[in-house]
């Protein structure tokens, strides 16, 4: 074997202490950047996994907004008659489901990953916080390839998106900080206690309802939306169809609640993250 | 290079029996929320005496030093610590009380094949075992031919691992594991899984990690292995250590204290609350011979063991696997079960292993015996195994019609049943 070959670079620092867990918030993240290779990886093996061994592959990207979009538009648009302003019903649904799938799906990866993950856990060290951290990531290839099919509907509807799209980036973050900020606190707690795994399906669709994804934030009385604007993914779906298709600007007030909502949420997440990691590998 | 490279001072680790027993749940959390206000009226002593019942320390007082170049056996029986002391050390599990410090690059190796996935390729597995055991994807790209060369799979480097056998499997998995090459490296028993080819090939690799000067701390069950690679060993026993030294010496008194502890029936279960954080899909609850008494096992006696397992998960396809090993714990022996069996969640059944008389020479024995399932797609995954377990003691032969009935130790352990010669023509 190679006695001679430089030894290869474990990323950890010149010396380990080994002590009882202390304190709520000492993140490292200057050792999570040490790893961030290791995350690289972990994107890298869900996405590769993600699509192998089923028969039409990433083509199921596509097919669940669509058919959802379908679905919506018959029953909710031309059925229910939502108010939906200018906007095509298929095109307002669309738009809403897009970042939806992707929150709904980001939240169920980043609350399994530890226990998805607990074969590697239980044997190898790294900043437990990388799993959740990869595991938003994945799913946005999925939201790439749904985009792509929702410009020629919107093209279909001759909408064209304004300078408005230039704020598109910045609500896909605040989407992956609501995810991995809601999911650290899921993902620590199933690692404990298996009750969330059936507590998931329904917090999404609850949360599914109280998000403008059937009908507009409009519909919600004035005087009560900032309690609704709370949720983040008010801000979020609403900015998001807003930045698409130009119509339906939503006031100031909801991204800066959804900000700070999220802010708060993924600190404690984290601390309660960091707290409990200590404790995951004994119990999972 | 004199200098300390681990140094571990007074490290515990304290688990809570039944806690962690079953999975935890929100309602059994809530209920003991609601009864903490109860708990509070009671008195202080009350409370100690509650507290140390359901309460075990599966690790306590450890306190030792490692110089650089140092190769550290650690032995003990089943449930002494060791696992935990490995895990502590390598950040998998906090300690509860004492401290750690180690200087220099870490790999540890509590298994082979960490994160591997069988619809993954060859390829794409090695780079992910290679980033989670710590190795730069540059360190992996470098290596790459040489850890393909090793695992000798260089066709079959672009397959899904689920196509490869188990041999193949393991290779590559060792040979990532091989080719990590940290400064300090903790290694568990990952040499009682494999061929005998492959442990042999396990071995000669840590003595060349040995040999670079490479610090070594090393848990297995081959006394043999032991003796050969360290200079010193730690017996640890309950979770204290016993005897440090000389690795000759720590053996002998490990193997003296382990033949006074022979049992007729093993209770993992028992054990097993050391280590919670081990729920295995189907787990061993008790072992015991069937019709032997281990102190007086005939020469030419089948071997019988029954076990009682329980299901932790609905399994519908495992099977048992059982080595022999001599007293100094190398290998005699291996098999794997035929049958396939299959168990409920939270079914315990009893079962029945039979080994058709292995002929074995006189001397005292021990298995190991691992549930599990597999095929040579997917390669063997273990759910438990119980090591060091079923000491027994085999009698010398009777000596009819020229049986030999004296042994010798260097003829090895298998009397073989047939010796045939004639005269050709």
């Amino acid at each position: 074997m190679s006695a001679n070959s430089v030894p290869a670079s474990i990323p950890d620092s010149a010396q380990i202490d080994i002590a009882p867990p202390s304190g709520w918030l000492d993140i490292e993240f200057r050792e999570l950047w040490r790893y961030r290779e290791l995350a690289y990886f972990f994107v890298w093996r869900a996405i590769k996994i993600r699509y192998k061994q089923t028969l039409i592959g990433a083509a199921w990207a596509v097919v669940q907004p669509v058919a959802t979009m379908l679905v919506f538009s018959v029953i909710f648009g031309y059925l229910g008659k939502m108010p939906t302003g200018k906007l095509p019903y298929p095109v307002f649904y669309f738009s809403g489901l897009l970042p939806w799938t992707y929150f709904a799906g980001a939240l169920q990866s980043v609350t399994n990953s530890v226990v998805e993950q607990q074969h590697v856990v239980t044997k190898v060290y790294f900043p437990r916080l990388l799993l959740p951290i990869s595991a938003v990531i994945p799913g946005l290839l999925d939201f790439a390839i749904g985009l792509l099919v929702f410009l020629p509907v919107l093209f279909a509807y001759h909408l064209v998106p304004g300078m408005a799209v230039l704020t598109l980036p910045l609500y896909i973050l605040l989407e992956m900080a609501t995810a991995l900020s809601v999911g650290l606190w899921l993902a620590a707690l199933n690692s404990l206690y298996r009750d969330v795994h059936h507590l998931i399906p329904f917090v999404v669709q609850l949360w599914m309802l109280l998000s403008p994804v059937v009908y507009p934030a409009t519909l919600v009385p004035e005087r009560w939306r900032w309690l609704y604007g709370l949720n983040p993914m008010v801000g979020v779906i609403e900015g998001f169809r807003w930045s698409l298709t130009g119509s339906g600007q939503p006031s100031n007030l909801l991204p800066a609640l959804a900000t700070g909502g999220v802010l708060v949420v993924l600190l404690g997440g984290l601390a309660f993250f960091r707290r409990m990691e200590s404790v995951i590998a004994d119990v999972v | 290079m004199n200098d300390v490279v681990i140094r571990v001072e007074n490290l515990g680790k304290r688990y809570h029996i039944g806690e962690h027993v079953a999975y935890l749940t929100l309602r059994d959390a809530l209920a003991r929320v609601l009864a903490a206000p109860l708990r509070n009226f009671q008195s202080p002593s009350d409370t100690t005496r509650d507290t140390e019942a359901s309460e075990i320390w599966a690790l306590r007082d450890v306190s030792f030093e490692v110089r650089r170049g140092e190769v550290i056996g650690i032995i003990g029986a089943n449930g002494a610590g060791k696992s935990t002391l490995l895990k502590i050390l390598s950040r998998v599990i906090k300690p509860t009380v004492g401290h750690a410090q180690i200087r220099g690059r870490l790999g540890s190796l509590l298994e082979v094949g960490t994160g591997f996935h069988p619809e993954l390729t060859g390829r794409e597995n090695t780079f992910m075992n290679g980033a989670i055991l710590g190795m730069r994807k540059r360190d992996i790209l470098r290596k790459f031919d040489e850890i393909v060369a090793f695992a000798e799979i260089e066709k079959f480097i672009d397959t899904p691992v689920k196509y490869y056998s188990s041999g193949m499997y393991v290779r590559l998995a060792f040979s990532v594991a091989a080719h990590l090459e940290p400064e300090i490296l903790l290694v568990d028993e990952v040499l009682a899984v494999g061929d005998v080819a492959f442990q042999k090939r396990c071995l000669g690799r840590m003595g060349d990690v040995a040999r670079q000067g490479r610090t070594v701390l090393f848990v297995s069950h081959n006394m043999g292995a032991v003796a050969l690679l360290c200079n010193s060993a730690i017996v640890l026993e309950r979770g204290r250590i016993q005897a440090i030294g000389d690795s000759r010496q720590a053996i002998s008194k490990y193997l003296a204290r382990s033949s006074e502890r022979a049992q007729e029936v093993y209770n993992l279960e028992e054990q097993r609350r050391l280590d919670p954080a081990s729920r295995p899909e189907v787990e061993f609850l008790t072992l015991e011979f069937e019709g032997i008494s281990a102190k007086l096992v005939p020469a030419d006696a089948d071997l019988s063991v029954r076990m009682k397992v329980r299901g932790n998960e609905a399994v519908s396809n495992f099977s048992f696997y059982l080595s022999i090993l001599a007293a100094d714990g190398s290998p005699v022996g291996s098999c794997s079960g035929a049958q396939v069996h299959s168990i409920q969640a939270g079914e315990v059944g009893s079962y029945r292993l039979q080994l058709p008389n292995p002929s074995l020479a006189r001397g005292s024995y021990r298995m190991h015996v691992a549930v599990g399932a597999g095929n040579e797609r997917t390669g063997f995954r273990m759910f438990d195994t119980a090591a060091d377990v079923l000491h027994f003691d085999v009698m010398a032969p009777p000596g009819q019609d020229g049986t030999i009935s004296e042994w010798q130790k260097n003829w090895g352990f298998i009397r073989f049943r047939n010796l045939i010669s004639a005269k050709c023509d």
